[in-house]
């Protein structure tokens, strides 16, 4: 017979996919959607939208550390990595190896010259590969390194890789999505010339982002149109989810002010998870990582079937990041790590947040560890695909 | 047609609504129908959708199983249903147990059936496996096909609706497959299965029928193993029963026992293909009396109809040539090996290697092998003496 469900509706742990909104953000977002105006109208319903927006860009800029200013609204995670890419006008691209798709994907696409930096067993990227890549390239190339890893939550050296580069004469730009409301950002502080954020990763809405692009630099747009956004992007501001953006800005602080908490909260489940069974992988667990990230192997076990199965039990976490081709094969980010197939094609991604409570931690477990000794039930029958 | 509301019973102990039933969704209007079924019913429902090859190599085909469009229809359809649905890659998995020997089976002479191979080393090994992984009780399928509880465990007979009957296709199901498997739609003609799609509201209840082979765009396999095997398409030549050359040929993947059209020889009388003589790439034709057999060789059977008869054991049996052929009565005999001896009562007209000779009684499916070759007894031999060479051909 299937396990009973969850006692009080599922569980949702897959926050560096997105974040819940938080009730004040939809507050916000309804409320601005119900404005008529069109933020670059003379009008005075227009100069109301336009007010929200630029309260809404100071609340963010104070977030990440930069100048309202240099806060160029975007679709998205993607578009900003896109714009910055694209935009930067240079030949060479130097990225890291544990890239999301939207960097790299997009470096293959458009950079004359293109290095893939590897990164060492805790994912951390190989600095001396740094160092002769800008030797190579530095006055022609732009250096895109993640500040948090979608899958390891690794948090790379950024400052330390910007201060090299632009010694080298080469721009920076840093794809920060899963940092704001985890770990405290600082645009300035970080030393670089661009840098991605995507609202939905710190609870706001979905379909909007920044670029933040350092004053003084010159880029080109990737949507051209009406001038909006300093000519930078082009197209009427999407209000309601930069309003929205804006709300869940200023309360990632609090989130901020709880990250002691949610890092107890993983290190807590990781134990646990070891109790269970001390074959458990934990990735990059010898270097800084976010506080709610943990990338985890259920040992023999396929990320696809943990994830079907979890959410079946109601509990919803994620296999890294896209697909592979059925097979047990790691995610591009685990095998950059040095994982096998074998073991990196059993990890899972739990990631945490503001809403997240030690009592569904302990439903997590308790739905793992019955999907767990399920398998190596069956497997001792002989009749699992798992082990096969 | 009754319009009576169905209920479909597993027939599995414990209340409905804890016993989790995985059903295979091609996004097809059988599998659907299927789901839906299951999920009225009151089952714990969930969707699993296989993507078994590049969306491209036949988007907009109707008729396709488990191209996009049909993944799409799968993931409404549990929408709909308000279903768990799951998608998963498949694709290396299908070309490497799947698509790789179709090409294969083609370029040895043979006319292979890759469902059969689908069934075996993907839906009811990989997929079953992971449904059983994820806790289910069951896996279920579209298949017009119908498992019964029989005194000696699970049976698996033809479907109700003759015209559909997929059993063909299962032979190679295994008696712990079975014990697993679930066929809802296999008491139902086809005509109930789109009505009840139209009353449940299903989008894809005029859906037109999956045609042919799922990965093969409107009947040109010939072009998929082309792509597969570049340069294994060589010509050859059209020879008759005595060797004589008549014609040549662009290569013997274009060609299947039985097959009239697609030769380009006049002759007085109509030529067919006898057989397909691959390590010398000829072709072989002669006159449509030439192409009856009353042998059929098969590989090792695969067994699900209780006791296997015991080599040299003589076993009455109806058999099935190819998927649309209804059955001839026969005399079935195995020798140590497994390998088995089908001698018809009358002589049919050939089928090629690589299909399948599936074996029955009346209605309960008994199991079944690959045909390696066809022959003649003595009797048919003296009706028709010119045709020894095809004799020795089938001995082969």
């Amino acid at each position: 017979m299937s396990a009973a469900m969850s006692d009080s509706g599922p569980i949702y742990l897959d926050y560096n996919a997105t974040a819940p909104a938080k009730p004040e953000v939809v507050e916000a977002v309804a409320d601005a959607l119900a404005l008529a105006g069109n933020p670059s109208s003379v009008h005075g319903f227009g100069r109301d939208v336009r007010k929200r927006i630029e309260d809404a860009r100071e609340e963010i800029a104070a977030l990440l550390g930069c100048a309202p200013p240099e806060l160029v609204f975007t679709a998205g995670g993607t578009e900003a990595n896109n714009t910055a890419l694209r935009g930067a006008g240079r030949r060479a691209l130097i990225v890291s190896a544990v890239e999301h798709p939207a960097v790299l994907r997009t470096a293959e696409a458009c950079a004359d010259e293109l290095v893939v930096l590897p990164v060492d067993g805790d994912g951390l990227l190989d600095m001396a590969a740094l160092d002769a890549a800008l030797a190579a390239h530095g006055p022609d190339a732009l250096v895109s390194v993640m500040l948090a890893n979608n899958e390891t939550g690794v948090i790379q050296p950024v400052a330390e890789i910007a201060a090299r580069a632009r010694a080298a004469g080469a721009l920076v730009h840093c794809d920060a999505v899963q940092a704001p409301g985890r770990i405290r950002v600082s645009f300035a502080g970080l030393g670089i010339d661009m840098m991605s954020v995507a609202a939905h990763k710190f609870a706001g809405p979905k379909g909007i982002g920044a670029l933040v692009v350092r004053a003084g630099l010159e880029i080109a747009p990737l949507v051209t149109g009406g001038g909006q956004e300093r000519g930078l992007r082009g197209g009427t501001e999407n209000a309601a989810g930069i309003v929205g953006f804006g709300r869940a800005a200023a309360l990632a602080h609090d989130d901020l002010a709880r990250a002691g908490e949610i890092a107890a909260m993983r290190d807590r489940l990781e134990a646990r998870l070891r109790e269970t069974e001390p074959a458990v992988v934990v990735f990059s667990e010898g270097a800084a990582r976010l506080p709610n990230t943990s990338c985890v192997t259920m040992p023999g076990v396929q990320s696809e079937t943990q994830v079907m199965g979890l959410d079946l039990a109601g509990v919803a976490v994620s296999a890294g990041s896209a697909c592979s081709s059925g097979r047990v094969e790691a995610s591009h980010v685990l095998r950059a790590l040095g994982a096998s197939d074998a073991v990196g094609g059993c990890a899972i991604r739990v990631s945490t947040g503001w809403a997240t409570t030690g009592d569904e931690i302990e439903r997590f477990l308790g739905a793992w560890r019955a999907l767990y000794a399920g398998l190596t039930n069956r497997w001792k029958a002989g009749v699992s695909a798992a082990a096969g | 047609m009754s319009s009576a509301s169905l209920d479909l019973d597993l027939g599995i102990a414990g209340p409905r609504r804890e016993t989790r039933v995985a059903v295979a969704m091609s996004g097809g209007v059988d599998s659907s129908v299927a789901a839906a079924l299951l999920a009225e019913a009151g089952y714990e429902v969930f969707g699993i959708t296989l993507r078994l090859y590049a969306e491209d190599a036949s988007r907009t085909r109707p008729g396709a199983c488990c191209a996009g469009q049909d993944i799409y229809d799968a993931r409404r359809v549990a929408d709909r249903l308000g279903i768990r649905h799951y998608v998963l890659d498949y694709e290396a998995r299908f070309r490497e147990a799947v698509i790789e020997d179709f090409a294969d089976s083609y370029l040895r002479g043979e006319t292979p059936i890759p469902c059969v191979r689908c069934n075996e080393r993907v839906k009811f090994r990989d997929l079953l496996a992971l449904a059983r992984d994820l806790g289910a009780d069951a896996l279920a399928t579209g298949h017009y096909a119908r498992r019964i509880a029989g005194p000696a465990g699970p049976e698996l007979h033809r479907a109700v609706d003759r015209g559909r009957d997929q059993s063909y296709f299962l032979f190679a199901t295994t008696p712990a497959q079975l014990e697993f498997l679930r066929f809802p739609l296999g008491a139902l003609a086809k005509e109930r299965v789109r009505a009840e799609a139209a009353r449940l509201g299903l989008a894809v209840a005029g859906k037109p029928d999956s045609q042919d082979i799922c990965f093969v765009p409107a009947g040109r396999y010939a072009g998929v193993i082309e792509r597969l095997r570049p340069g294994a398409a060589e010509p050859g030549a059209i020879v008759d029963e005595e060797g004589r050359v008549l014609g040549r040929h662009r290569g013997i993947i274009h060609f299947t026992v039985g097959q009239r059209r697609g030769l380009g020889i006049a002759g007085p009388a109509p030529l067919y293909v006898l057989s397909v003589d691959a390590a010398r790439r000829e072709v072989v034709v002669g006159p449509q009396a030439a192409l009856l057999r009353d042998r059929v060789f098969t590989g090792p059977l695969a067994w699900i109809g209780g006791d296997p008869p015991a080599p040299g054991e003589e076993r009455a049996v109806v058999a099935r040539l190819r998927s649309g052929h209804p059955g001839a009565p026969a005399l079935l005999r195995t020798s140590a090996d497994g390998a088995a001896e089908v001698a018809l009562e009358e002589p049919e007209p050939a089928t090629a290697p690589g299909q399948a000779c599936v074996l029955y009684d009346a209605d309960r499916m008994l199991g079944g092998g690959w045909i390696t070759g066809t022959g003649r007894s003595a009797t048919l031999a003296a009706a028709s003496p010119d045709a020894a060479r095809l004799d020795r051909v089938a001995a082969a």
